[in-house]
């Protein structure tokens, strides 16, 4: 399995966010994206989601599932955690597991996550964190070969990282692909790097330029 | 389970549950209704001719007050994100939502209407005319309520925007309705013919409706 990447433009609110961009990941590969605020690592992600349409460039997949899209591929782990507070922290799960797979069977991903003995409680009264590992939970719950994941640990306590981290490991070791827009190294080795700045810059607005002014010249 | 019972499932459970939207259209229809006969006096001639009136606006302004919340509390919490890459289609999807707001707030608008048609000096068979146009009428009210409600998805505010949308559209079957109500109380015209309109109007409101709003959805999601 391979998800490739070529050219890729994305345009939001009419700014060219980036142009430009090419990748090539292969099974068992993660890609790390970076850049700074707004350099757009969260619109290539939602790019590849299916979400936004590129304004530009080509995305494909080989070894997929012939007759699904990328979008019915992917798990999305975007900045919100999709968590309903009325419902308990297992309907929460249940419902995106029977939704993905028409799968029932979560306690072994509520376990993995760490939230098994709070299965009952309300997701209202959640933490940040705890909501971000019930949305991580869905990752394991539901087997999809590509994960997007947008800062994924940026909630999570040092022991949380650590088993996400983990959990990574996991899927590219069977094979599966990630996507990670991130800040922090995770932890992780064999990273394939994609910087956005670069791509920014040479598409760079002036009120982009300006941001960067006042740094460039601060003690 | 499938994907779309899971969903319809999901829906009816947050609705009935705390700070859900399940009772409050049939409250708001009560109060409606209830306050009427104060306002326009114990004149039971008058109430009884503008009775099945009455009750239809109070569904109709009862169907579109949680309209508003059915697509934006999915769209803020990122749920409608994970719904656009689920292997079930939107306008499937769609439609499980409508099914499942109808069930929770227009069904027990359907079941209070002959209790609160005591109010309005109805009998029996007025009665049994007037909830079977309920009955019949409401699902094109949310279907046709789920296009605003898709369109609004993205305005913070979005209820008023989505009365004014909405109102419009939902006007021939309010005329049909009512029309229907008023022949199976005091005739002339047969029952029948402006309840096969009616009939008529929910059937094509529940297949443009879905497509209509799917559309609407993907085009905000942009």
């Amino acid at each position: 399995m391979r998800l490739s990447a070529v050219d890729l433009a994305c345009r939001r609110g009419g700014r060219d966010v980036f142009s430009g961009v090419s990748f090539n990941v292969g099974a068992g590969e993660l890609l790390a994206i970076t850049g700074r605020n707004g350099a757009g690592k969260s619109s290539l992600l939602r790019i590849v989601a299916g979400l936004i349409r590129p304004v530009g460039g080509r995305l494909w997949l080989e070894g997929g599932e012939p007759e699904l899209s990328i979008a019915e591929q992917v798990h999305y782990l975007g900045h919100q955690d999709p968590v309903k507070p009325s419902l308990s922290v297992l309907e929460n799960l249940q419902f995106w597991a029977a939704f993905f797979a028409g799968a029932i069977k979560v306690d072994d991903a509520l376990e993995l996550v760490g939230l098994g003995a709070i299965a009952t409680l309300p997701a209202g009264y959640l933490s940040a964190g705890q909501r971000r590992r019930l949305s991580i939970a869905r990752l394991i719950a539901v087997k999809r070969p590509i994960w997007l994941l947008d800062e994924p640990t940026s909630t999570l306590d040092a022991a949380a990282q650590h088993r996400v981290a983990e959990f990574m490991r996991t899927h590219l070791s069977e094979g599966g692909l990630v996507l990670a827009a991130t800040h922090s190294a995770l932890g992780l080795s064999s990273i394939q790097e994609l910087s956005l700045d670069r791509s920014v810059r040479s598409h760079a607005h002036s009120d982009v330029a300006g941001m960067e002014q006042p740094a460039a010249v601060a003690p | 389970m499938s994907p779309l019972a899971a969903l319809l499932l999901r829906d009816m459970r947050i609705a009935v549950r705390v700070g859900g939207g399940a009772l409050i259209g049939v409250l708001f229809f009560l109060a409606v209704v209830s306050v009427t006969p104060f306002a326009v006096g114990p004149d039971l001639a008058l109430l009884k001719r503008i009775g099945p009136a009455i009750l239809w606006l109070a569904a109709l302004l009862a169907s579109l007050l949680a309209l508003d919340r059915l697509f934006a509390s999915d769209h803020e919490d990122g749920s409608l994100d994970l719904i656009l890459t689920g292997r079930a289609p939107l306008e499937l999807v769609v439609a499980a939502k409508g099914i499942a707001h109808w069930l929770t707030t227009a069904l027990p608008l359907v079941v209070a209407a002959p209790l609160i048609a005591l109010l309005l000096d109805l009998d029996g068979s007025a009665e049994a005319g007037l909830v079977l146009t309920l009955l019949v009428g409401t699902p094109a009210l949310t279907f046709i309520g789920l296009i605003g409600a898709a369109i609004a998805v993205t305005l913070r505010r979005g209820g008023l925007l989505l009365a004014i949308i909405v109102l419009p559209l939902t006007v021939p079957v309010l005329i049909f309705g009512v029309a229907a109500a008023n022949a199976a109380i005091a005739g002339p015209v047969p029952f029948g013919t402006p309840f096969t309109v009616l009939c008529a109007l929910t059937l094509a409101s529940l297949v443009i409706g879905p497509f209509a709003a799917a559309a609407a959805l993907r085009l905000d999601m942009e």
